[in-house]
């Protein structure tokens, strides 16, 4: 790095030397689970059984991917992850809206709104946060059986959303913390009214604690097993469930290919996200913190 | 016709009482500023106007209409901030036409008062920008433009100088005076700084601990003010307080000032000041008020001052301003102010006689701090 003084000493480059190294060997290590994933998907059968879990591919093939998309038994079931791939986005796109909605309006109401009591809701919100799963999986089950939703989408779109508010209403309250409540006061005198100033005012700043929230919540529904497996049915299981029951399927030769490549089906849309927005993810985090 | 009229307004925050029982009364076109120190409940009180905090008790009137519990966008005001508030997605043009969009003005009428209204503050080549490309004075006219767009019946100005720097604010401060002599506007305005409040008030408060302590004309603040804090608080360099006893002298009156190891200063009270509030504190401990302006040197033969009282003492400090010079000069137990012309020559350490202008001393009691003569 050019805008860096440091010293230039035959045992200080050395030093800096073995520190790249270690840090390089580290990021190979880090990423080697994933190369494995990757070349074991084009590999076919023979090469697996045949090769170590190092070796090159010799003759890529496709065929395990699109066996894991169309023709994999999950189950009882021969159709691949794919139409589960397609129940998950169902699931997902809506649950990520709706939260994210949600959590900006909580936020914006908590900061711009304050109510008697306001930080004792916001608190009891956040508490949200540290409930784990397993314990609220009866009396959901038993709250979806009530709404007459159980096994389906919206019911698991419902619990997500449920879930989903506690992180996305933090996001928001701490983003709209930093913004000036003059901002609201000039609004209010303007002649705007609650919905107006959000819509005009806060929203159109909000980008960077919209992508964060987006992706937070995007690769946690995504990637989420437990409420999946507990409150789906068959036609309406999230690609993970599938994933899992593909893998656990015992008939005949276990096909790791198919299953590396089921897996990187799984896996491909978080990565998706992350990759092409995760500047703005690390740039949101940080918004909230630094006065702007 | 009152253009403002707050009626015994008291507001708390919990058990605390931020304004205690506030009355203020303000004509049509009158520029009222309200002034104290931090914390006095000025900004409070401002923001009871507009409708922003509801009052505990008491009642807002704005043009004879009762508005005291009405939302602020139908006070049918306009307030600038201190941090300008502007909306940080929207255009200059935008955040000018915001207001009269809100109310449903017609597109063409919204173009029409933000082209006046940029002719006006000079920011016609600014519209097409984003507040985060202006310059702090230019964000604090297009904050004023905001304003002034709607037309309202009074305008609201929460320190809107504070954030410029010590030339743009005097430039401004010049500015909004214009503005306000041209419009004929009512206007409101929150500020710290006593040198703004002079310059620009028809009419001042001044506020202590949620109270006004004096409303008045500059001059009635600043030549006649109700006790201490108020002469402490308006002018700069600020007052001087000398502790004095008052005495009676062949039927007149004078102060006497102790001093350290010298002679006991006397200084007669004039006779055209007379008042019987005296008599019955002859013997008493008083404070003497007196404005760094009323010394003046002794060899300036101003017919005026030709009957003012000499003064003997020595000087401790000398602080060239240019304009003029301020001296430091140890009276009684206290260091006191005095400010005297540019040309005078004189080191620390010298002696130097100094006339004091009595006519324009005003007498404190010591305790109450409130003004007796």
């Amino acid at each position: 790095m050019a805008n860096v003084i440091r010293r230039q000493t035959p045992a200080a480059r050395l030093g800096r030397g073995l520190l790249y190294g270690v840090l390089i060997l580290a990021a190979l290590f880090y990423i080697l689970p994933l190369v494995v994933m990757l070349m074991t998907s084009v590999k076919p059968l023979s090469e697996i059984s045949a090769g170590t879990l190092l070796s090159l591919p010799q003759n890529p093939t496709l065929a395990p991917w699109t066996k894991a998309w169309g023709e994999a038994c999950t189950g009882m079931r021969c159709e691949g992850v794919g139409g589960y791939f397609w129940n998950s986005f169902a699931i997902v796109i809506p649950a990520v809206l709706i939260s994210t909605t949600i959590g900006a309006l909580n936020g914006y109401a908590l900061t711009k709104w304050r109510f008697k009591g306001s930080e004792l809701v916001f608190a009891l919100m956040l508490f949200g946060c540290f409930i784990p799963f397993q314990v609220v999986l009866l009396p959901m089950a038993q709250t979806l059986g009530w709404l007459g939703i159980s096994s389906s989408r919206a019911g698991l779109i419902l619990v997500h959303v449920v879930f989903g508010i506690a992180f996305t209403t933090l996001f928001f309250r701490n983003f709209y913390v930093g913004i000036p409540n003059e901002l609201v006061s000039a609004a209010k005198l303007d002649g705007a009214g609650f919905f107006r100033i959000f819509w005009r005012i806060l929203l159109p700043v909000s980008a960077p604690i919209i992508v964060v929230s987006v992706i937070w919540q995007f690769t946690q529904i995504w990637n989420d097993f437990l409420f999946g497996v507990a409150f789906s049915a068959h036609n309406t299981q999230p690609v993970t469930v599938a994933l899992n029951n593909l893998v656990n399927t015992s008939t005949g030769v276990r096909e790791y290919n198919v299953d590396m490549a089921a897996a990187m089906i799984a896996a491909l849309p978080t990565l998706v996200v992350y990759v092409l927005a995760g500047k703005y993810f690390v740039r949101g985090l940080t918004a909230g913190s630094v006065k702007g | 016709m009152a253009a403002l009229e707050i009626h015994n307004v008291i507001k708390e925050f919990g058990s605390e009482r931020v304004l205690k029982d506030v009355s203020i009364s303000i004509d049509s076109g009158d520029f009222l500023i309200l002034v104290g120190p931090s914390g006095c409940g000025k900004s409070t009180l401002m923001n009871a106007i507009a409708g922003l905090e509801p009052v505990t008790s008491g009642n807002i009137y704005i043009d004879g209409e009762d508005v005291t519990w009405r939302t602020p966008a139908e006070r049918d005001i306009a307030m600038v901030f201190q941090s300008y508030a502007l909306y940080p997605s929207m255009t200059v043009r935008q955040n000018i036409s915001f207001g009269l969009e809100m109310r449903k003005v017609p597109k063409a009428e919204r173009e029409q008062a933000v082209e006046r209204v940029a002719d006006l503050l000079q920011i016609t080549h600014l519209l097409e920008r984003k507040p985060a490309q202006l310059s702090g004075g230019q964000r604090q006219r297009v904050a004023m433009g905001r304003a002034l767009a709607r037309e309202p019946k009074v305008y609201l100005f929460d320190e809107p100088l504070s954030n410029l720097d010590a030339k743009l604010r005097v430039d401004m401060r010049t500015e909004i005076k214009k503005l306000h002599q041209r419009l004929g506007t009512t206007i409101v305005y929150v500020t710290h700084d006593q040198v703004e409040a002079m310059t620009l008030a028809d009419c001042i408060a001044v506020m202590r601990d949620g109270r006004i302590l004096q409303l008045g004309s500059p001059d009635e603040v600043y030549n006649n003010p109700v006790d201490m804090f108020v002469a402490g608080f308006m002018g700069s360099p600020s007052m001087n307080f000398i502790d004095a006893t008052l005495e009676e002298q062949n039927g007149g009156y004078q102060l006497r000032i102790t001093t350290q190891g010298e002679d006991d200063l006397l200084l007669p009270w004039p006779e055209s000041r007379y008042a019987e509030e005296l008599a019955g504190r002859v013997g008493k401990p008083v404070i003497l008020g007196l404005r760094p302006e009323h010394f003046s040197e002794e060899d300036e033969r101003l017919t005026s001052q030709a009957e003012g009282t000499l003064l003997n003492t020595s000087v401790a400090v000398v602080e060239p301003t240019g304009a003029d010079i301020l001296l430091r000069l140890p009276l009684g137990e206290h260091e006191i102010t005095a400010r005297v012309g540019p040309k005078c020559n004189v080191k620390a350490g010298d002696r130097l006689a100094l006339r004091v202008d009595m006519d324009r001393a005003i007498l404190f009691d010591a305790k109450t701090e409130q003004r007796i003569a």
